[in-house]
């Protein structure tokens, strides 16, 4: 087993494709990934228009929002990320090589994220006025990380 | 390499065209007088402007983005500029200037040596600021902390290291001309200033020419961005479909209408406006929505 990974290793070195590990064009993990934010994005858009006054405040609704960004927020990171998945090596990803070469700012920042995601939730079926400041702490976590490490739409 | 030859073809034609004409020309020095700057109305004038934005240091987050030490670096097809201190330091800064000497500087890209500045500093939208608001920005600016990181050289080579051929540049491109020259209602006229002076928003979406200068026929239209990856997007109402209430709140929270958020330099932007009154969202977005 050992010396079959090791062997693996060598051909993805090798910048080889193969047969026998057909997921090597990364697609799942794109789609895991760009799923997550898809989620993000939905339940934001719960909260932030009802923030606006677009749609009525509902706590329940708020708050079922809010809990499902928690939710993403405990998804874990390090799997839909591998090397190799950056925008200079492959299409279909505007994810910038320095989320691997800073992956510590990468991870600090998706931490964030999970602190403003807290924060939302704290707040989310106690009124109406309660969302307004705390979608601007969610998305200054957006806005942080999208700063450096996501790259321009073409 | 065939368009850089035309460039260097184009700026040598525009240096010949007369040493007279290149000439800096500083403010009159009479502009200003009798007005009194208000520190409290020049922040916002600074928040407006983005001037933390480019003379920050790189990296700088929270308080310590009014320190203006400089060092950010800006690519582009004439080579990088870097953003110098401009922070009130007698020495590294901009500490021993006059008002005079500091609103030439921002409205017509004359240092107090009498030399051009490059327009990667916007004075090109600058110079449509109101005497009022130089000198209230400059009373704000003796509240900003002092910083000695001395400036560092800009990175671009022949022809362009050669600043009197900004003289030629300026002649052709620097018109204080509003773009839109109607502003019906006192909302519209504020957008407009934002947009067209302080927020300096056609020098990124705007295209330029190959001379670097703005074409101004296609105001607003994007651009190629200058980072060489990706593309600065339109704001006109035909590409740019987003209601004025949206327009408004993209830019007090950084999100899209399907709150997709904000990267790259708009998180600057962004931050910026957050800050100002929301009046002054509402007057951007009823700009761009009357844009024809």
């Amino acid at each position: 087993m050992k010396k079959h990974l090791t062997f693996a290793i060598a051909l993805a070195a090798l910048g080889c494709g193969t047969t026998a590990y057909a997921q090597d064009d990364f697609s799942a993990q794109l789609k895991a990934r760009q799923g997550q934010f898809r989620i993000m994005a939905i339940n934001l858009g719960i909260l932030g228009g009802m923030a606006q006054g677009k749609m009525d405040y509902d706590a329940e609704a708020a708050q079922a929002a809010a809990d499902t960004l928690v939710a993403v927020s405990m998804i874990q990171q390090g799997p839909m990320w591998p090397a190799g998945t950056d925008n200079m090596a492959i299409d279909g990803t505007r994810a910038q090589p320095t989320i691997w070469e800073q992956n510590d700012d990468f991870l600090s920042k998706w931490a964030d994220f999970g602190t403003a995601a807290k924060a939302i939730q704290a707040a989310a079926s106690g009124g109406v006025e309660g969302l307004g400041p705390v979608m601007g702490q969610v998305g200054g976590a957006c806005k942080a990380c999208h700063d450096t490490h996501r790259a321009p739409a073409n | 390499m065939a368009r850089g030859g035309i460039l260097a073809l184009g700026v040598a034609a525009i240096a010949a065209a007369g040493f007279y004409v290149t000439g800096a020309t500083p403010l009159d020095s009479d502009a200003l007088a009798g007005l009194g700057g208000d520190p409290a109305k020049g922040k916002t004038v600074f928040i407006a402007s983005g001037c933390a934005s480019c003379h920050a240091a790189p990296e700088a987050k929270g308080d310590a983005k009014l320190v203006l030490s400089g060092g950010q670096k800006f690519p582009s097809d004439f080579g990088t500029f870097i953003a110098p201190n401009i922070s009130p330091h007698p020495e590294a800064g901009i500490g021993s200037w006059t008002l005079s000497e500091f609103a030439s500087a921002v409205t017509k890209g004359v240092s107090p040596e009498g030399q051009h500045y490059y327009p990667a500093f916007p004075y090109t939208s600058y110079q449509r600021m109101t005497d009022q608001d130089v000198v209230d920005l400059w009373a704000y600016w003796q509240t900003l902390p002092a910083d000695a990181t001395p400036s560092q050289p800009h990175e671009v080579g022949f022809p362009f290291n050669i600043r009197r051929s900004l003289g030629g540049w300026k002649l052709l491109y620097l018109d204080d001309d509003w773009m839109v020259a109607s502003a019906e209602t006192h909302e519209l006229e504020r957008g407009r200033y934002l947009v067209e002076a302080l927020a300096h928003c056609g020098e990124c979406h705007t295209p330029r020419n190959p001379l670097g200068g703005l074409d101004t026929g296609n105001w607003l239209s994007g651009a190629p961005n200058p980072t060489g990856r990706g593309t600065i997007p339109s704001l006109r109402p035909d590409a740019l479909t987003w209601g004025p209430t949206e327009i408004a709140y993209y830019l007090e929270t950084g999100f899209t209408p399907d709150f997709d958020s904000a990267g790259g330099h708009m998180v600057a932007v962004i931050e910026n406006f957050a800050k100002l009154p929301a009046s002054d969202r509402e007057a951007v977005a009823a700009y761009l929505k009357a844009l024809q």
